[in-house]
């Protein structure tokens, strides 16, 4: 089965509908699939949940799609760097279901993994624990946290080979591999795909059982805080 | 009484050799300046990366290696790379010996605030909660009272909480100050800081 397709939007097709559940990797704005979301925009789709570690801002990554007001919902550890999304959120307009940011990775691993819930100490004895299930382990109190089965995925990678092998690069890891792994399908941007039996195969992140469709782009990589020292 | 860098220089002292460590934003950030000769720690970053190195110079930036703080950053010949979800199992598992945190409030049970204040700064937890249920030692880096001159050392926190009994040792511009069993017991006090000038602007009891 051939998984490269010429464009987001053809990589899209037939996997979009109103209402539906997406997990996007990305951490801020490194690593984000900013293609597919560009192409999400386009199609116009409605009353998305996101599970998605940040936000975006105004004008890139989800926050591009909070302007057109096609997000009814995000899953999210930390959505500061946007303003839009405090307006809509404040007004009532946007639902958030904040989850601590290792729950939200184990969240996606395990939901990919076909396990639908795990007990963690994180958020016990905080607002994160309430109606969930407590449970003692060893003397100590545990919550129950519920896997992510997501309808689609959609992640960005450095490089792909054409049977969908991925390898990242340096901290644009991130959310990639858990999102990649909870979602029924998974559509991958990357920045280049290679011929199969050029990459090592000792060195994939992430196996192509995971990846249903690629598209390759050029990416703005947009960079949130440039901090430098002196040369 | 000591400013932020000598807090965090303080907070340095409190390093061992060998450890993995993670350093939070703002004044925590700049432990790492003060890191003591003969020392090796290995920094985490919580977005997927042990082996954090110094800022880049204007040639070296790489939009793909962030920190938490999503500020560009530069690997070290030690660096390893990973997901997220690979980062918070070895949080989670105990693996990182120590976490140095800012706070907006701590109790004197060791409840640690540092991540909302309702109607005000919905920003999110981000790793914070997931840090403190998991790392062998937290340590607070803070200023001892805020703006209006009121105790960020509580009896109790006000805000909506971070992790329950999750603080060791809390580090302020006044001194050092241990969770112990009923109350904060006084480590170390800053130059010139008198045990009166702590008790003028701390809540939390204070077991001498």
């Amino acid at each position: 089965m051939k998984k490269i397709f010429g464009s987001a939007t053809e990589a899209l097709d037939g996997l979009l509908h109103d209402g539906m559940f997406i997990a996007a990797g990305g951490f801020g704005l490194c690593g984000i699939p900013e293609l597919l979301l560009d192409a999400i925009k386009d199609a116009g789709t409605k009353d998305l949940t996101f599970a998605s570690n940040n936000a975006g801002v105004d004008d890139f990554g989800i926050g591009i799609l909070l302007q057109t007001k096609q997000v009814k919902k995000m899953l999210s550890s930390y959505v500061g760097e946007n303003a839009e999304f405090m307006r809509q959120y404040l007004s009532g307009e946007l639902e958030l279901e904040f989850n601590p940011q290792g729950t939200l990775a184990e969240r996606m691993r395990a939901g990919g993994a076909g396990i639908p819930g795990f007990y963690t100490k994180t958020g016990v004895g905080t607002v994160i624990a309430e109606g969930k299930e407590v449970k003692e382990f060893n003397g100590q109190d545990y919550i129950l946290e519920e896997g992510i089965f997501a309808d689609l995925s959609i992640i960005k990678a450095w490089k792909a080979d054409e049977t969908g092998n991925l390898m990242f690069r340096k901290t644009a890891r991130n959310f990639n591999v858990p999102a990649a792994k909870c979602g029924k399908v998974c559509v991958v941007e990357v920045e280049e795909i290679v011929p199969t039996g050029s990459l090592n195969p000792d060195a994939i992140h992430l196996p192509g059982i995971y990846v249903n469709r690629i598209i390759q782009g050029d990416h703005e990589k947009r960079i949130e805080q440039r901090t430098v020292r002196e040369g | 009484m000591w400013d932020r860098n000598q807090m965090a220089a303080r907070a340095a002292q409190e390093l061992q050799d060998g450890w993995y460590v993670n350093l939070g934003i703002g004044i925590p950030t700049l432990v790492s300046n003060y890191i003591p000769d003969g020392i090796e720690v290995t920094l985490q970053s919580e977005n997927g990366m042990l082996g954090m190195g110094p800022f880049p110079t204007e040639d070296e930036i790489d939009a793909d290696l962030i920190n938490a703080g999503k500020q560009t950053i530069t690997e070290l010949p030690q660096t390893a790379y990973f997901d997220s979800s690979e980062s918070f199992a070895m949080i989670r598992g105990g693996k990182i010996a120590m976490a140095i945190l800012g706070a907006m409030e701590v109790a004197e049970n060791g409840d640690l605030a540092n991540w909302m204040i309702p109607g005000k700064l919905v920003k999110g937890m981000g790793g914070a909660m997931d840090l403190v249920a998991g790392v062998g030692r937290v340590v607070v880096i803070m200023d001892h009272a805020n703006k209006r001159g009121e105790s960020k050392l509580l009896k109790e926190c006000t805000l909506p909480l971070t992790g329950k009994n999750v603080v060791d040792r809390i580090i302020t511009n006044l001194g050092v100050f241990d969770v112990v069993e009923g109350g904060l017991k006084i480590a170390e006090m800053a130059p010139g800081v008198t045990r009166a000038d702590i008790d003028a602007v701390t809540e939390a009891k204070i077991i001498a």
